[in-house]
């Protein structure tokens, strides 16, 4: 299957994504540079990690209304899979594809660490090769990643079974000390109505090889490899 | 003679600050204890050139807040108009 991972000026882990869809997951991936518009044909779109224009104004404002984002957002009307990582999770939010924001850490601190989430929700397909429940091992990286929505946005997360993953203890409890950034109701990650676009802040790029500490972020990229296989 | 548009952007009441509350922090640290409700916002100068109505100006700075400046997620912003 094709990926297409979108570059912004500022973005950091462009060339991650495309390691781990190219070298670890031996899939083809193009470079689609913020101005273009040509998606180049992709199954999945990676909005990747970073400090798009140094995140000035807010994180991904600015991001959103590149070229390239318009396509984004066509794709994704049109069913094709976007996956949103860090920066590019907040693009997404930014561009109104995924609801609500991410606001500054509750620490104030910038925190590079590894983490575990929860799935909560495998009938996505970025979780398809996931267990319900599962504990995954990615590390995250991140000073605005505090998820916030109100409370009627949450109200329709949690009916429509949005929130994807959730930060938790390596056992998969939920506790106040495993959510790092004080994101509402321990969201790491949530996906659209039409459950093609998913936004997380978590690395599953920087999590596909046990060199790097983790390969858990397989399990996403696998879901993501086995929903095309479907498609296609 | 231009417009002068002052925009403020603040966070909604609803939405934690824990920038506002580390400086109101700092603040008491200081002395002046009988501070409270500390929050950061931001502050946005725009110039329009004399051409266009009040009107006009009070309609695109509305969008241009709305599309760009301010999240309306989580900010609500006011803007004032100045003649130059």
């Amino acid at each position: 299957m094709r990926f297409s991972v979108t570059v912004f000026p500022g973005s950091n882990c462009d060339h991650d994504c495309e390691y781990v869809v190219r070298n670890v997951m031996g899939q083809p991936v193009e470079m689609v540079w913020h101005k273009e518009t040509d998606l180049k044909d992709p199954d999945c779109v990676v909005v990747p990690g970073g400090f798009s224009y140094g995140d000035y104004l807010r994180t991904g404002a600015i991001a959103r209304f590149s070229p390239v984002m318009r396509s984004v957002a066509d794709f994704a009307a049109k069913g094709g899979l976007v996956i949103g990582i860090c920066n590019g999770f907040q693009i997404l939010c930014e561009a109104g594809l995924l609801p609500g924001a991410l606001l500054r850490n509750k620490t104030l601190k910038f925190i590079c660490q590894s983490v575990h989430v929860r799935v909560e929700e495998t009938d996505t397909p970025f979780t398809n090769a996931c267990s319900k429940g599962q504990a995954l091992k990615i590390p995250i990286a991140h000073g605005e990643g505090n998820y916030f929505i109100d409370p009627e946005g949450l109200k329709k997360l949690k009916d429509n079974r949005q929130v994807v993953v959730r930060y938790c203890d390596p056992k998969g409890a939920l506790t106040q000390e495993a959510n790092p950034n004080g994101s509402l109701d321990s969201i790491a990650g949530i996906c659209n109505l039409k459950r093609n676009v998913f936004g997380l802040m978590p690395h599953p790029d920087r999590s596909g090889e046990d060199v790097l500490g983790s390969s858990d972020g397989k399990f996403l990229w696998n879901s993501i490899l086995s929903a095309t296989a479907v498609g296609r | 003679m231009a417009w002068h548009v002052s925009v403020y952007v603040t966070l909604k009441p609803s939405v934690m600050d824990p920038q506002g509350a580390t400086v109101q922090r700092a603040l008491h640290g200081m002395g002046y204890k009988s501070v409270s409700g500390v929050r950061m916002g931001k502050f946005t100068e725009l110039e329009f050139d004399g051409g266009s109505s009040e009107a006009e100006v009070r309609k695109q700075a509305d969008e241009i807040c709305d599309k760009l400046l301010a999240n309306p997620n989580i900010e609500s912003y006011r803007f004032t108009l100045e003649k130059k």
